[in-house]
């Protein structure tokens, strides 16, 4: 338990502090860093899924006017380390997937740089790839762990006797599609050489995660390297961790010394180089008594990595927690291909997690004849099932209450596919959604009185969700004062070291080390400091809860119509309620949580980044063909939550907000359109073709 | 992305002399869809010739009482045109259902009928594509079909190694409408102008994918004249995709429908999405003609028209789907026009 921080700044509405700039585009990202002559990098992509370089002949593109350099394996310098078979670039002429990048040339112009890519003839090998995955995978192993550490399978009691004991018992295999990031900012960086030091301007969720990783790969002292990031167009954990690109700029510049040099990904090499989420499949099992109490909950899931470097979604860790059982098992299963590196996703683990779980309690719901909210509630777990800890706070239930409220869904006709209105089918669900509340273990803070005004240092990131707003309010409350008295400076690695922006972590994580620099600096200078006064403060580890099982709860509601001729979806409503601990601006909390669900509806409609295995590609690899939930797609959106104060996570009291809103999401919109057509869709995206052939 | 010559010539005299002179040169429209291929390397020109200011951007009024659009209207203004939206709502509608605001503000009515697909082969030049790189074969065949075609394919699976084979849809909205309408394409080619009727501009694969349409190097669309057809003022465009806006039709249809009592006395529908062509329907008009104009018609008259219909197996469930939804279009959007015409 800690002393919660008196709230007074925390909890206002107040304006972005960055939003003038962003609005009038004088913030600057990484490509656009103003630097002189620039040179820009364009990469070229291996065409097979998997082979061996025989040769390159870049003779075309260096005899190109404006061509400054050419790199490829043949080349280029050697790495530090090539642990991480991800960042390992240009070190070897193995192909690994279609897409990985064999040569990057370095230009005066992007366009001239492209142009180059293009004449670069790279032969090949090529060996016989195997990149589609199945339920049955020859190939399918258990990982050693599931990211980051969680266990890969779960037994607790006699999962056979539990599911023999049940009245009922739902088995269905769900499925969730690959899906990319997309940012709307791509992977972009400008990296200067100046002798044996670097600056590195990037687009990233951590300028101190992503210099760490830049030095182990070029065996670099910290002190070397600058990050710079101020501003993030996105990243929803494809910026978590620095992906080939990163390297390929930095080793472009080395090649050019004194001279910057620029690297964005286009659109479609995002799609081979930047991450993404594994599909999963998710064959699961619920089994209960006819009063709803679930007797048994068996969740095996299967899903992918890549052959160099292995990435597991932890998709079965949610329903280890979410719901009582008397016998559960969870378990995950990898087939290694020949495909690019998965990696974090908004809400990785969770967000695919909740899908077959919720959508298999909407049909348990249904097979019982009790309403989906009260069988919810009948499951709600007193203490976290898995460690039998106490929950810092669960309100899950209160947020199905008051969200049933606020929706409307008292009176619900259960019965599928029976509501009609005009040419549309109209239906309701629900589905509840989670995400643990984590701390990083390492984040330092600087507190200095600088003419008058309390200056806090943190190399925090702000990915567009509001670390240059949120942070000075909780500085404000640590150190009692004005939150205009306070300037926050971030996005530097010259500011001390701060955990990722991932996980939900980071405003709990930063925040908790501003308040322990806040009462650092007080008890060295009292409240009358004098200028330049200055102290430090980490993340208080003694501080750390670990007797509760500490959790973010919701429960979004989907109102979906179906047309009755052609099977198209719309959304008209969608609502979620959260209990998320404080609220510490409820302007930028509102955008996450709408942003969430959001994605969220994109997953269930449309995100699928279609896989051609004959190949080893996605096919519809750009933002035209793959479909992201545009403005027309989204009807009335509705975040509201509930007072909670968790005295055991840190001393805002706040919980993270980041991810929580897109998990459940797609069960919703999939048990919706269910109570509109009587068609289970138990695969996403929920395409028109997937009910056509069972509407009227 | 190769470099080109720009030229911006005085007349559209000019450029088609240009164009025509230098084999490996273009025209450009709004540049909405030749720009991201020349970025893609998908279009290789040597020389580029800009038209945009230099065909007509006036929509008049013709003697017989239609519209001659200039090339160089830009699709928001030929949607909001006034005369458009009460005589030919099926283009307005077809317009305003394609691509965004801000890609129709610059995309022209020269430029729009003459996009090229959006086969993701097509426009990816590290896989075979016949249309791109005629004789490479063509990947599309068992691959992602979703958006390919159904009708004017062959009747059996076609040979992805084969150089005649392309199993893509033309994309345009517009273009569909238009196929409905019977308008009229007015060009000036090398040779001088000329006029021919908007439903022979493209054309199906044949033994050459690499050509979508008739029209020979140099041939400049200047015009597109629609003509008078009472019958369009009660017309619509329905377009089914797979998200709200800014997508491609999975289907389209355009439909003008004169109903007497209970009887079909004109129709015109065309189909979109289907085809390597604006898919004039011409078999389920002959079916409708004359016929009762109930659902049950509609429907027989639809199954008439995709008798000969081939699904395109592939990668994510294939395209066979788009057998059923036309079907099913085609007759809801034939049966939203009667009840329009008896309310
Ligand atoms: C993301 C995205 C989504 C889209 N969605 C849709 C959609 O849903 N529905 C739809 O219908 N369209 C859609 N479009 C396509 C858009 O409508 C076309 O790109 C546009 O209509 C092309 O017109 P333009 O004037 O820009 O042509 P340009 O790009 O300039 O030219 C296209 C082709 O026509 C040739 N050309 C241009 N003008 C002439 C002329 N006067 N005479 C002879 N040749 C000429 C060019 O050489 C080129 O080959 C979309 C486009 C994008 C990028
Ligand atoms: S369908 Fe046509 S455009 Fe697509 S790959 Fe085949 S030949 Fe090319």
């Amino acid at each position: 338990m800690t002393d919660l921080l008196e709230p007074r700044a925390m909890g206002r509405d107040l304006v972005r502090r960055d939003g003038v700039q962003k609005v009038r585009g004088t913030a600057t990202y990484a490509y656009e860093t103003p630097v002189e002559s620039p040179a820009f990098c364009h990469p070229v992509q291996a065409t097979v899924a998997r082979g061996r370089i025989t040769g390159i002949d870049t003779e075309a593109a260096e005899a190109l006017d404006g061509v400054l350099a050419v790199l490829t394996s043949e080349n280029a310098e050697r790495l530090a380390s090539t642990d991480d078979a991800e960042l390992a670039v240009l070190q070897s002429p193995d192909v690994a997937f279609r897409g990985q990048v064999v040569g990057v040339v370095v230009a005066e112009t992007s366009e001239l740089a492209r142009q180059g890519a293009d004449l670069v003839v790279v032969t090949y090998a090529e060996q016989e790839h195997d990149s589609a995955l199945t339920v049955d995978h020859p190939g399918l192993y258990a990982p050693e762990k599931v990211n980051p550490s969680y266990d890969t399978d779960v037994v607790q009691g006699d999962v056979d006797a539990e599911l023999a004991a049940s009245a009922v018992v739902v088995s269905h295999t769900y499925a969730t599609a690959m899906v990319h990031n997309n940012p709307l900012e791509p992977h972009a960086s400008t990296a200067l050489w100046d002798g044996s030091s670097l600056t590195l301007w990037d687009s990233t969720q951590g300028v101190h995660p992503d210099r760490k990783a830049v030095c182990t790969v070029f065996g670099l002292e910290e002190e070397q390297v600058r990050v710079v990031c101020p501003y993030v167009g996105g990243g929803f954990g494809s910026k978590g961790t620095p992906h080939a690109n990163v390297v390929l700029v930095t080793m472009a510049a080395r090649a050019l010394p004194g001279r910057p040099v620029k690297l964005a990904l286009t659109r479609q090499q995002m799609f081979s180089l930047a991450g993404y989420r594994t599909p999963t499949i998710q064959r699961m099992q619920l089994g209960a008594d006819r009063d709803g109490r679930i007797r048994a909950l068996t969740l095996d899931v299967v899903e992918q990595t890549s052959r160099i470097k292995e990435f597991a979604e932890q998709t079965g860790v949610p329903a280890r927690m979410m719901y009582t059982a008397n016998a559960r098992r969870t378990t995950h299963r990898l087939a290694a291909l020949d495909v690019p590196v998965p990696s974090w996703f908004r809400a990785p683990g969770e967000c695919p997690g909740m899908f077959g779980p919720e959508v298999a309690m909407d049909e348990l719901a249904h097979e019982l004849g009790i309403d989906p909210i009260e069988l919810r509630v009948r499951n709600d777990p007193e203490r976290d099932p898995e460690t039998g800890q106490p929950w810092s706070s669960r309100h899950l239930v209160e947020c199905l209450r008051e969200g049933a409220e606020r929706f409307g869904w008292a009176g619900r006709d259960p019965r599928p596919g029976v509501r009609r209105e005009g040419r549309w089918l109209v239906g309701t669900g629900v589905a509840s959604s989670v995400y643990p509340t984590m701390r990083q273990a390492q984040s330092t803070a600087d507190v200095r009185f600088e003419d008058g005004r309390y200056v806090v240092e943190i190399g925090a990131a702000d990915l567009g969700t509001g670390a240059w707003t949120v942070l000075p309010q909780i500085a404000a409350d640590a150190l009692g004062v004005d939150v205009d008295d306070v300037e926050v400076r971030i996005g530097d690695t010259r500011y001390p070291i701060a955990s990722v922006a991932g996980g939900s972590s980071g405003t709990n994580t930063w925040g908790s080390a501003i308040a322990v620099a806040a009462r650092e600096f007080r008890g060295k200078f009292g409240t009358d400091p004098r200028d330049g006064d200055e102290a430090s403060g980490q993340v208080d580890q003694a501080d750390t809860d670990d007797e509760h099982a500490t959790y973010a709860f919701g429960a979004q509601f989907v109102e979906a119509r179906v047309d009755v001729d052609t099977g198209e979806v719309r959304v008209p409503r969608l609502l979620g309620v959260f209990a998320c601990g404080r609220i510490l601006n409820p302007r930028t909390a509102r955008s996450q949580f709408i942003g969430g669900m959001t994605m969220g509806l994109s997953m269930a409609l449309h995100e699928n980044s279609v896989w051609d295995p004959r190949i080893g590609q996605v096919a519809n690899h750009d933002l035209a063909e793959y479909h992201v939930t545009v403005n027309a797609d989204v009807g009335d959106v509705q975040a509201h939550w509930l007072d909670e104060e968790d005295p055991y996570v840190n001393v805002m009291g706040a919980k993270g907000i980041g991810e929580i809103g897109i998990v459940g999401t797609a069960a919703a919109v999939s048990n919706a359109v269910w109570h509109a057509t009587g068609v289970r869709v138990r695969e996403l995206p929920v395409t028109l073709d997937r009910l056509l052939t069972a509407l009227p | 992305m190769k470099p080109f010559a720009f030229a911006r010539p005085g007349s559209v005299a000019e450029a088609v002399r240009e164009v025509s002179a230098e084999p490996n040169a273009v025209f450009l429209g709004g540049g909405t869809n030749l720009v991201d291929h020349l970025k893609l390397g998908v279009a290789r020109p040597d020389l580029v010739v800009d038209v945009r200011t230099l065909t007509s951007r006036e929509t008049t009024d013709t003697a017989d009482g239609g519209l001659l659009v200039g090339a160089a209207v830009s699709n928001s203004e030929l949607a909001a045109d006034r005369r458009v939206r009460e005589h030919y709502p099926v283009l307005a509608q077809a317009l305003l259902a394609g691509a965004n605001g801000q890609l129709r503000n610059l995309a022209t009515v020269g430029g729009n009928p003459l996009q090229r697909t959006r086969c993701v082969y097509f426009q990816d030049v590290t896989t075979a594509c016949n249309k791109r790189e005629p004789g490479s074969g063509c990947a599309a065949v068992g691959g992602y079909t979703r958006y390919h075609a159904v009708l004017g394919v062959p009747a059996a699976l076609p040979d992805a190694t084969a150089a005649d084979t392309c199993i893509a849809t033309h994309p345009s909205d517009m273009a569909v409408a238009l196929a409905a309408l019977d308008a009229v394409v007015h060009v000036l080619g090398p040779q001088g102008a000329r006029t021919l009727p908007f439903r022979e501009l493209h054309r199906l694969p044949g033994d050459d994918p690499s050509r979508d349409t008739v029209l020979g190097h140099g041939d400049l669309v200047t015009a597109i004249e629609l003509p008078p057809l009472p019958m369009a003022a009660r017309s619509t465009y329905r377009k089914v995709r797979d998200r709200a806006s800014y997508a491609f039709a999975l289907v389209s249809v355009a439909a003008a429908l004169d109903v007497d009592g209970d009887t079909v006395r004109d129709v015109r529908l065309a189909l979109g999405g289907v085809a390597h062509v604006p898919w004039r329907a011409t078999r389920a008009e002959e079916v409708l003609r004359g016929g009762p104009a109930t659902e049950h018609a509609f429907r027989a008259a639809a199954e008439a028209e995709l008798a000969a219909a081939q699904p395109q197996p592939g990668v994510d469930g294939g395209n066979g789907f788009k057998i059923p939804l036309l079907t099913r279009t085609i007759t809801a959007t034939l049966r939203d026009l009667t009840e329009g015409a008896t309310s």
